[in-house]
């Protein structure tokens, strides 16, 4: 018997058997329009599309718009909404404590480049295993939208005040401190965000990725440079990003002179096709040049910059353990009493 | 840790971590532990100052925490290199807001040691940052001491909720009394269970640790953090009475003035006939045992390294009205360690003799 054209499909699932569904989170308070929002959907969907088990994400957030919207993906998932600025210490402490989660930091322009600077740029020069997400509209959006730091230098507030301080480029900034993935994309560009999601769920070191979202309350208008049109308009990528999921197979389609082919840390492949000629990933001084040469211009490079998978990441360095220090037995974390009296007899 | 903390596999079960400052430090402490895993960090006053918002967090989040304050002499950079007992007062009730800590006053090196694993202890059990006030004295001048003793108690790991405990309950309330003790329950990252999940937050926060800005939650929130506060003065360490045989007059110290209190108390003696008892408090808030030392003596001397009589005033908040007028304030805060002849002569001169 053939089923009757009136029943439902089954559900859509991933390699887990887990739907969409499983990803989701709360229903989120920001404004309707708010570029954010379209972050928290590319990384419920990055997650879904390589199958990441939601119990093993740990999401960590500093304060503002953008730390708030880990309440509105994947609830199956720990949270910590930590103090302002201060998420990658956090995190630090967190991914020391267990490894074998998957890290996911979530921050703001003023959050970072502010009042957290000290603490990012530590972050990334440990090259701490974790994707550090800056949801980036250049203004203090909870405040009434002054400037942040990573405003242009020249861009217009909606009450007309002109920004005379230029803005700090906080991938050529993460490229320089140590970071081993370092990214830009616009929270409108679907395709290449998710693609991008997806590539840093499977790296294992610091991934910086700098998403420009507009603030339609305070930064969507003419004069903004963090605006949807003045973004749609002036955006250039230096590669078009594809990814292959290490439990797919690899396409076919390969052109050496044109594409960059990376293999990432389980097997999957990150391909670059690129639309700059000269454009190299894996050349640091390079990846700076070109994001200075578009600031010039006034152009918003879009793309990865900059990607190493051979430099150890802080765990590998400091050798940890695979097993998370709260599952050690008692006899590990407290060595016997053999060991107290060596001490002791050593301090005579 | 190299040489006694590296597995047979040549791994790690630890990390040491030289944070870029203190605000960085108990933020990896406070990141560490609400993962499982046991963390500390230790500094002085100035380190205090800077950790005090995280550390606000910590109490009304709920995260454990283990802090040593080596106490050196403020305000301010102060004498970096001398030691005073100055920060009872700013820990006690460190950070915005109504907030109340625990602080372990160790009196020698041994007890240094011994109250370290008594602080993961507490800070597991009570979910709370748990601060060790000891001083520049204790912590680097040269001491003797007896080999510290081995702890024999098993590790206090606290309330922990595994993806079996919550398969059989069927989910869990990050913030509710279940215990009727204040002290709710939590569950760590990773576990694998799809009601594990909570929401840490240091805003406003319901039983389910949502955000909430509602009257009730935030007062019945409030109000259960007081209650958890009472619980703890059950669990923190006894003050060790030293002496009570029932004289008129009592001592009360804590910390690196336990030797010099101990041979003011033979001076006393011998040289003007003058018995005190004597009682070490190792811990705040206060057990009953202080309570009923001062109903106990007509004078009780409170013997500190101080300008304020911080101890005295942490005790009149404590103490019963009636009894706050028997609290005589001994000081020493020169940045030298205090010695038993300014005790004496102290405690003589107020006794008129």
């Amino acid at each position: 018997m053939a089923s009757t054209p009136t029943s439902t499909p089954a559900p859509k699932t991933n390699r887990l058997g887990l739907q969409v569904i499983d990803y989701r989170g709360g229903k989120t308070t920001l404004c309707a329009g708010c570029g954010h929002n379209a972050i928290s959907e590319r990384v419920i969907d990055a997650m879904y599309e390589m199958g990441v088990q939601p119990e093993r994400v740990l999401k960590l957030s500093g304060i503002g718009c953008s730390s708030k919207t880990p309440a509105y993906f994947i609830a199956r998932a720990h949270s910590f909404n930590s103090l302002h600025g201060r998420m990658p210490s956090v995190a630090t402490g967190a991914v020391l404590a267990n490894r074998s989660m998957l890290s996911l930091g979530v921050s703001g322009d003023g959050d970072t480049a502010s009042i957290g600077m000290g603490q990012f740029i530590h972050l990334m020069r440990r090259n701490l295993p974790i994707i550090y997400i800056i949801e980036d509209n250049g203004v203090y959006g909870l405040t009434k939208g002054q400037f942040s730091a990573t405003a242009d230098l020249g861009s217009k507030q909606k009450s007309g005040v002109i920004n005379d301080l230029p803005a700090i480029d906080t991938c050529a900034l993460a490229i320089q401190m140590g970071a081993t993935f370092v990214a830009r994309s616009f929270s409108g560009d679907k395709k290449q965000l998710l693609t991008m999601l997806k590539a840093a769920i499977a790296h294992r070191g610091t991934v910086m990725l700098d998403v420009i979202s507009p603030c339609v309350t305070f930064n969507d208008h003419e004069g903004s440079t963090k605006s949807y049109k003045y973004v749609q308009e002036h955006e250039e990528a230096v590669a078009e990003v594809g990814f292959v999921p290490h439990f797919e197979d690899i396409a076919v389609d390969y052109d050496p002179g044109t594409t960059f082919d990376v293999r990432m840390h389980d097997g999957s492949h990150l391909r670059l096709r690129k639309l700059h000629e000269d454009y190299d990933p894996t050349n640091k001084i390079n990846a700076v040049k070109n994001l200075m040469e578009a600031h010039e211009k006034g152009e918003v490079l879009t793309g990865i910059f900059y990607i190493d998978t051979q430099k150890p990441n802080f765990v590998d360095l400091l050798q940890m353990t695979e097993t998370p220090l709260a599952q050690l037995p008692q006899e590990t974390v407290r060595p016997p009493k053999r060991v107290l009296d060596e001490v002791m007899e050593s301090l005579r | 840790m190299k040489k006694y903390r590296i597995g047979p596999d040549g791994k790690a079960t630890f990390a040491i971590v030289q944070a870029e400052d203190e605000l960085a430090a108990i933020g990896m402490v406070l990141g560490a532990s609400w993962a499982g895993a046991r963390a500390m960090t230790s500094t002085s006053g100035p380190g205090i100052s800077l950790m005090t918002e995280f550390t606000g967090m910590g109490y009304y989040a709920e995260i454990p925490a283990v802090i040593f304050d080596i106490q050196r002499v403020g305000p301010s950079t102060g004498l970096p290199t001398r030691t005073s007992q100055g920060d009872l007062l700013s820990i006690a009730f460190l950070g915005h807001g109504d907030t109340k800590n625990v602080m372990l006053f160790p009196g020698s090196v041994a007890e240094c040691f011994s109250m370290a694993t008594q602080a993961f202890d507490l800070a597991e059990q009570l979910q709370t940052p748990i601060f060790v006030l000891s001083d520049l004295d204790l912590g680097m001048n040269n001491w003797m001491s007896e080999p510290f003793p081995y702890p024999e108690k098993p590790l206090q790991r606290g309330k922990v909720l595994s993806a079996e405990d919550l398969k059989r309950l069927g989910g869990f309330a990050r913030y509710k009394d279940v215990d009727q003790d204040a002290i709710p329950y939590r569950t760590l990252p990773g576990t694998d269970h799809p009601g594990a999940a909570y929401f840490t937050r240091g805003s406003g926060h319901n039983e389910k640790a949502q955000y909430s800005e509602r009257p009730d939650d935030y007062q019945n929130n409030m109000e259960r953090l007081a209650r958890k506060f009472e619980t703890a003065r059950s669990y923190v360490p006894r003050p060790e009475v030293v002496e009570d045989r029932g004289e008129k007059i009592g001592i009360i110290a804590y910390g690196s003035s336990d030797f010099a209190v101990r041979e003011s108390r033979d001076q006393l003696k011998r040289e003007y006939q003058v018995r005190a008892d004597y009682l070490r408090i190792r811990a705040f808030p206060f057990s009953r045992e202080v309570h009923e030392f001062v109903s106990k003596h007509e004078r009780v001397y409170v013997v500190e390294q101080n300008r304020d009589a911080q101890m005295l005033s942490l005790l009149k908040l404590d103490l019963n009205a009636s009894h706050t007028p028997k609290l005589h304030s001994v000081r020493h805060f020169n940045g030298l360690p205090i010695d038993a002849r300014s005790v004496t002569d102290d405690i003589i001169s107020q006794e008129g003799r």
